[in-house]
Formats: structure tokens, C-alpha cells, sequence
């Protein structure tokens, strides 16, 4: 116990450092009130300071990642192996002309990226980063992230709106059309996991998880039947809710020239790029802290390692495999898009709700496990296979040439 | 009964593959690294027309004898020539001015095919960027002129052709030279002959060659 104990100091750095800055500061006279005030500031200027680096880092490594796949270099020429390419891309987006249409709403059409990034940031104040770190200690955490989180909507189509144009409207539409689908989901599959821990404070939910099985296996909640499948209904529906591939559609190149994002160039277009992962960051944060057990370590001998090492980890996990679904899936139509969301994950969010049910009064045992593992894969298989036969491959039989 | 969704993990699968494999096997990435790495480029790359030389003076082993066959021929007629002129104002077989705008070149060898002096040639040099596109894009002599040695390193197998033709050409040249100075001096001979033969019988009606 001697040997866990001893490197609590480096464990909670990021706290300890911040207890020190404030009792040197309160040493020298510094009022209580502005003490309280400076330490908000340093947490919520670590946090943006800190997701903001990783957008930088992601937006260079996402393109790495993506060339990869196709067998290319990616961006190599801007610092040492190109990581240098967000400042260059930054000089770019800042010193490009600021373009607002004339028949645009003014007010609306400047607002939009500002309302966009505000719910992106909010929504980080209830992520636990590590083991006592939770900015804000909400005891209904998870609705603070979905009520906050709605907001980018709002933003998307105002977006759309206030540009006056065409494809910016309809990719708008398509943008709410799929986000208020994709939130149903999203939003069951979260309740899931407050109804099995019992509450919806986001701490409360990673300290739920943090006991081993056996003594090794972790007791995240994605190792069971129904918390894979709601982690996986959750990181679907994460993937439309940030407007990613394959379900891209409010932005569709081919299709919309940029959906709601056509009439802004400049730093408004990097506002939105910059919330847009952001969003997606904070939406990982959540799919880690609901399932992926936050910052637990994934083996008793690990918890040594600071547990925001293995929050970001998890997230930066989570953030690969969406580049990696990115380079793989061709974007959905948009009839499979609504399909999709109202058939086929809907249905399967209420199974794996009612599979946690049984899975709770079954006494959490081998025998709740098989419950909940036929409650979740009866409907997966029979709906899929019912969705899947519409598009069975078959030889192509050539009528004439025979 | 297959598994719905299966093919999603198959398509993650090949990703994987392409994305690891991409930093294992270093000839899946086909993108050459331009300004470090060059392309070898195959032999019959061509860029635009230059003037062949031979020897190392390019003043006097230039081939062009200022024909202007190039110049009608050339179908953006981006080819330019003057003849050169000595003091006394009579042509000689020497352009004064040769000018290709390579701007307006179009890459298309009708010049090379009839220069009928193999004195015109594709070059493959390609990075001929510039600030200025009206000067420096128009190739003068001293910039058009480039040695034989330099046409045989970039067009070997052409090179060789054409050389092997031209030391035909004056192989040939140099028979028929000497075949007619035979003549000349058999011809000579003959004369004398005559001349002697005639002088004691006049007027002996014979063809002679």
C-alpha cells in the first residue's frame, strides 16, 4: 500500500500544482473572493488551453492518419513530420478575407460560430479528467452535457439560415433532420448507464466502474452485454451527433458544396471546424466516462500511471477509431441515414435498456449475463438480418448473354 | 445466418492493413518526395526544342544553317529566325536570331521531324519556372544552344541514331567526294590522252566517258 501511496503527488499533479499556485498567491495578501475567482480561471483556461492543443494535434493527425490508410505521406513539409501544419493552417484561416454574402443575415450569420463553440466548451466542465477532477461536480452531469450539448444545433442551423443560400439550407435541414434522430439514441443509451449506476453524476458513474472482476478484469461497463451494445449505439450516434463520416451528410461535398458551412471562410470557418472537434472530443469524453470507465486504469497494477493519462488516452482511443470509421465508410444516404436512426437504433437502444433492467434484478451474475446477451442479440440479429436481406449479394445474372 | 454489420469490421480490416502497412513496406507509398527525390525520367521525355552543337564551340559547330523550315513548320509558330549576313550583305547559312518562346511551344516535335540538318531537338528539362513570363520564357540562341554531348547524356538511343547517320552522311559524302575527284583526274587523264591521240589524226569520231 506503501508503494500506491507514494506517488500521489505525481498522480494528482495538475491539482497539486494548483493548490501550491494558490496558497503561494494567498501568502502574499490575495482576498479569498479573488482566489476563488483565479482558481476558476486556471481550471477553465487548462481545459480550453488543453483541447484546443489537441484539436491542433488532431487536425494534423487525422490527415496523417487518413493518408496512411491510402498508402500517401499526409502532410509532411511544416516542421518535423509536418506537425507543425495547424500554425501554418492557423495563418491561413486568420489571414484569409472575411466574407459575409449580401443578402446574408448579418447578425445571425456572425453569431452562429460563437453560439457553436460556447455549448462545445460548456459541455467540457462536467467531464471527470481524472480522480478528482471534475470542473464542475454536477449531480445531474450527463443532462447538463445533452441539455448544453443541443445547443450546436441551434448553431448549425443559423448557420444555414443566415448564410441565405441554398446548400447551406439544406444542409442545415439535414443537419437537424439527423441530430434530433441521432439524439434519441444517443440520449437512451446514456440513460442506460445512469439507471445501472443509479445516478447521473458523472464521478458517481466512474467510480462505479472501478472495481475489478477476478482481480484483473476491469468492470468497465462496455464488458457487458448490454453496455457494449449501448456503447456502440452511443459511438454511432456520437459520429452523427459531430457531424462525422459516414454520417457527414449536413456537409456533403459532392453534394452541398460545404452544407452550412459554404458561406464562411476566414476564422468563422475555423470557429466551426475548431467546435466541431471540440464537440467531438467532449462527446469521446463521454462515451469514456459512461463506458470506458474514465479514468480507471485497465489493470489493478496500472492505477500508479496519473489517472488523467488514461482518460486521455481512452479519448484519443476513441477520436482514432473515428478516423479510422472516417477512412473506411463512404457516406450514408440520407433515406438510410433516418432509416438507420429510427429502425434499426432505436429499437436496439430500448433492448440494451431493457437488457440492463434484467441485467440489474437478475443479480448482476452468469445468469444475468446470458439474459441481458439474448435480450440485446435477438433483436440485433433479427433486425439486422431483416435490413440486411434487402441487400443480399448475389451473382449478377446477365439476361441475354447466356 | 451471416452476421449483420460483419462487413463493416471486414472494411475496418483493410483499412488496418493499408494504415500499418503503409510504414512497413516502404513501396506501397508511390508518392515521390519532389524536390528531394526526382523522378528518372524515361527516355523519350521531352520538354521543349533546343539547338545541338557540335564540338565546344557553339558559335561555330552550330548545326542550323538558318533554313527556316522549323519556323513554317511550326504550328503555334513560336519559332523566330533572322539570317545572318556578312559585311557584304550576302546571306549566310547562319541564323543571327533564333528565338523559341516557350510559352507558346506546345511540345509537339513537328520542328525536330523536319529539320532535315538533325539540328533541332526535344530537351527534357522541365523545371523552367519563372518570374518573368515574358523574357524569361523567351529561349534565346546562347540559351537555346546546348552541346551534342549533352543531347547524347539525355536521348541516348537517339543520339546514337542520329550520330550514326551523320557519319553515313559524310562517309558518303567523302566516297562520293573522292569517286568524283577519281573522276575528275581519270577524266584529266583521258583528255591528255586524247589530246595526244588527236594530234596526228584530226577529227577521230569516238564517244568517250
Amino acid at each position: 500500500m506503501n508503494f500506491f501511496a507514494l506517488p500521489v503527488h505525481f498522480v494528482q499533479a495538475p491539482n497539486e500544482l494548483k493548490a501550491w499556485f494558490l496558497s503561494l498567491l494567498a501568502s502574499f495578501g490575495v482576498p479569498a473572493w479573488l482566489l476563488v475567482v483565479i482558481s476558476a480561471v486556471l481550471v477553465i483556461g487548462t481545459i480550453i488551453g488543453v483541447f484546443l492543443v489537441l484539436f491542433a494535434l488532431t487536425s494534423v493527425l487525422e490527415r496523417k492518419i487518413l493518408a496512411r490508410v491510402q498508402n500517401r505521406y499526409g502532410p509532411n513539409r511544416v516542421g518535423p513530420c509536418g506537425l507543425f501544419q495547424p500554425v501554418a493552417d492557423g495563418i491561413k484561416m486568420i489571414t484569409k478575407e472575411d466574407l459575409v454574402p449580401r443578402s446574408a443575415d448579418k447578425i445571425v450569420h456572425f453569431l452562429a460560430p460563437v453560439v457553436m463553440m460556447v455549448p462545445a466548451l460548456m459541455v467540457l466542465a462536467i467531464l471527470p479528467y481524472g480522480r478528482d477532477m471534475v470542473p464542475a461536480e454536477l449531480d445531474a452531469g450527463i443532462l447538463y452535457f445533452f441539455a448544453v450539448g443541443a445547443g450546436t444545433e441551434v448553431a448549425v442551423f443559423m448557420a444555414g439560415w443566415g448564410s441565405n443560400n441554398k446548400y447551406s439550407v439544406l444542409g442545415a435541414m439535414r443537419a437537424i433532420a439527423q441530430m434530433v434522430s441521432y439524439e434519441l439514441p444517443l440520449i437512451i443509451s446514456a440513460v442506460v448507464v445512469a439507471m445501472v449506476t443509479g445516478s447521473l453524476a458523472p464521478s458517481a458513474i466512474v467510480t462505479a466502474q472501478g472495481d475489478f472482476a477476478f482481480g484483473f478484469f476491469p468492470g468497465w461497463y462496455v464488458f457487458t452485454p448490454w453496455g457494449f451494445v449501448a456503447c456502440l449505439l452511443f459511438y454511432i450516434a456520437a459520429l452523427a451527433e459531430s457531424n462525422r463520416c459516414p454520417f457527414d451528410l449536413p456537409e456533403g461535398e459532392s453534394e452541398l458544396v460545404a452544407g452550412h458551412l459554404t458561406e464562411y471562410s476566414g476564422f468563422k470557418y475555423a470557429t466551426f471546424f475548431m467546435a466541431e472537434y471540440v464537440g467531438m472530443f467532449a462527446i469521446c469524453g463521454l462515451l469514456v466516462t459512461l463506458f470506458l470507465g474514465g479514468w480507471q486504469a485497465p489493470l489493478p497494477f496500472l492505477t500508479i500511471v496519473p489517472s488523467w493519462c488514461w482518460f486521455f488516452g481512452k479519448v484519443a482511443f476513441v477520436a482514432f477509431t473515428m478516423i479510422w470509421v472516417r477512412a473506411t465508410l463512404p457516406r450514408m444516404r440520407i433515406d438510410h441515414l433516418m432509416t438507420f436512426a429510427w429502425k434499426f437504433m432505436l429499437p436496439m437502444s430500448f433492448a440494451a435498456f431493457l437488457a440492463a433492467a434484467c441485467w440489474h434484478y437478475a443479480g448482476r451474475g452468469p445468469l444475468a449475463w446470458a439474459l441481458s446477451a439474448v435480450i440485446v442479440g435477438v433483436p440485433y440479429l433479427v433486425l439486422g438480418n431483416h435490413f440486411t436481406a434487402r441487400f443480399s449479394v448475389t451473382n449478377r445474372r446477365y439476361q441475354f448473354s447466356e | 445466418m451471416n452476421i449483420p454489420g460483419s462487413g463493416i469490421f471486414k472494411g475496418l480490416v483493410v483499412t488496418a492493413r493499408n494504415f500499418v502497412g503503409s510504414y512497413f513496406e516502404k513501396d506501397r507509398l508511390t508518392t515521390e518526395q519532389y524536390p528531394e527525390e526526382r523522378p528518372t525520367l524515361p527516355e523519350n521525355a521531352r520538354s521543349f526544342p533546343f539547338l545541338v552543337y557540335d564540338g565546344t564551340d557553339p558559335e561555330t559547330g552550330m548545326r542550323c544553317v538558318s533554313c527556316k523550315i522549323c519556323e513554317k513548320e511550326c504550328p503555334p509558330q513560336c519559332i523566330f529566325i533572322v539570317q545572318d549576313r556578312d559585311a557584304a550583305g550576302k546571306a549566310i547559312k547562319r541564323p543571327k536570331v533564333f528565338n523559341i518562346d516557350i510559352a507558346v511551344c506546345m511540345s509537339c516535335q513537328i520542328c525536330v521531324e523536319v529539320c532535315p540538318f538533325e539540328s533541332i531537338r526535344m530537351d527534357n528539362a522541365y523545371e523552367l519556372s519563372a518570374y518573368d513570363r515574358f523574357s524569361s520564357l523567351l529561349l534565346d540562341k546562347s540559351k537555346l544552344l546546348k552541346s551534342n554531348t549533352y543531347y547524347r547524356s539525355i536521348h541516348p538511343t537517339e543520339a546514337a541514331e542520329t550520330d550514326g547517320r551523320i557519319e553515313a552522311d559524310r562517309l558518303k559524302k567523302e566516297a562520293a567526294a573522292a569517286a568524283k575527284a577519281a573522276a575528275a583526274q581519270k577524266a584529266a587523264a583521258e583528255k591528255a590522252a586524247k589530246a595526244v591521240e588527236a594530234a596526228p589524226e584530226l577529227q577521230k569520231p569516238e564517244a568517250s566517258a
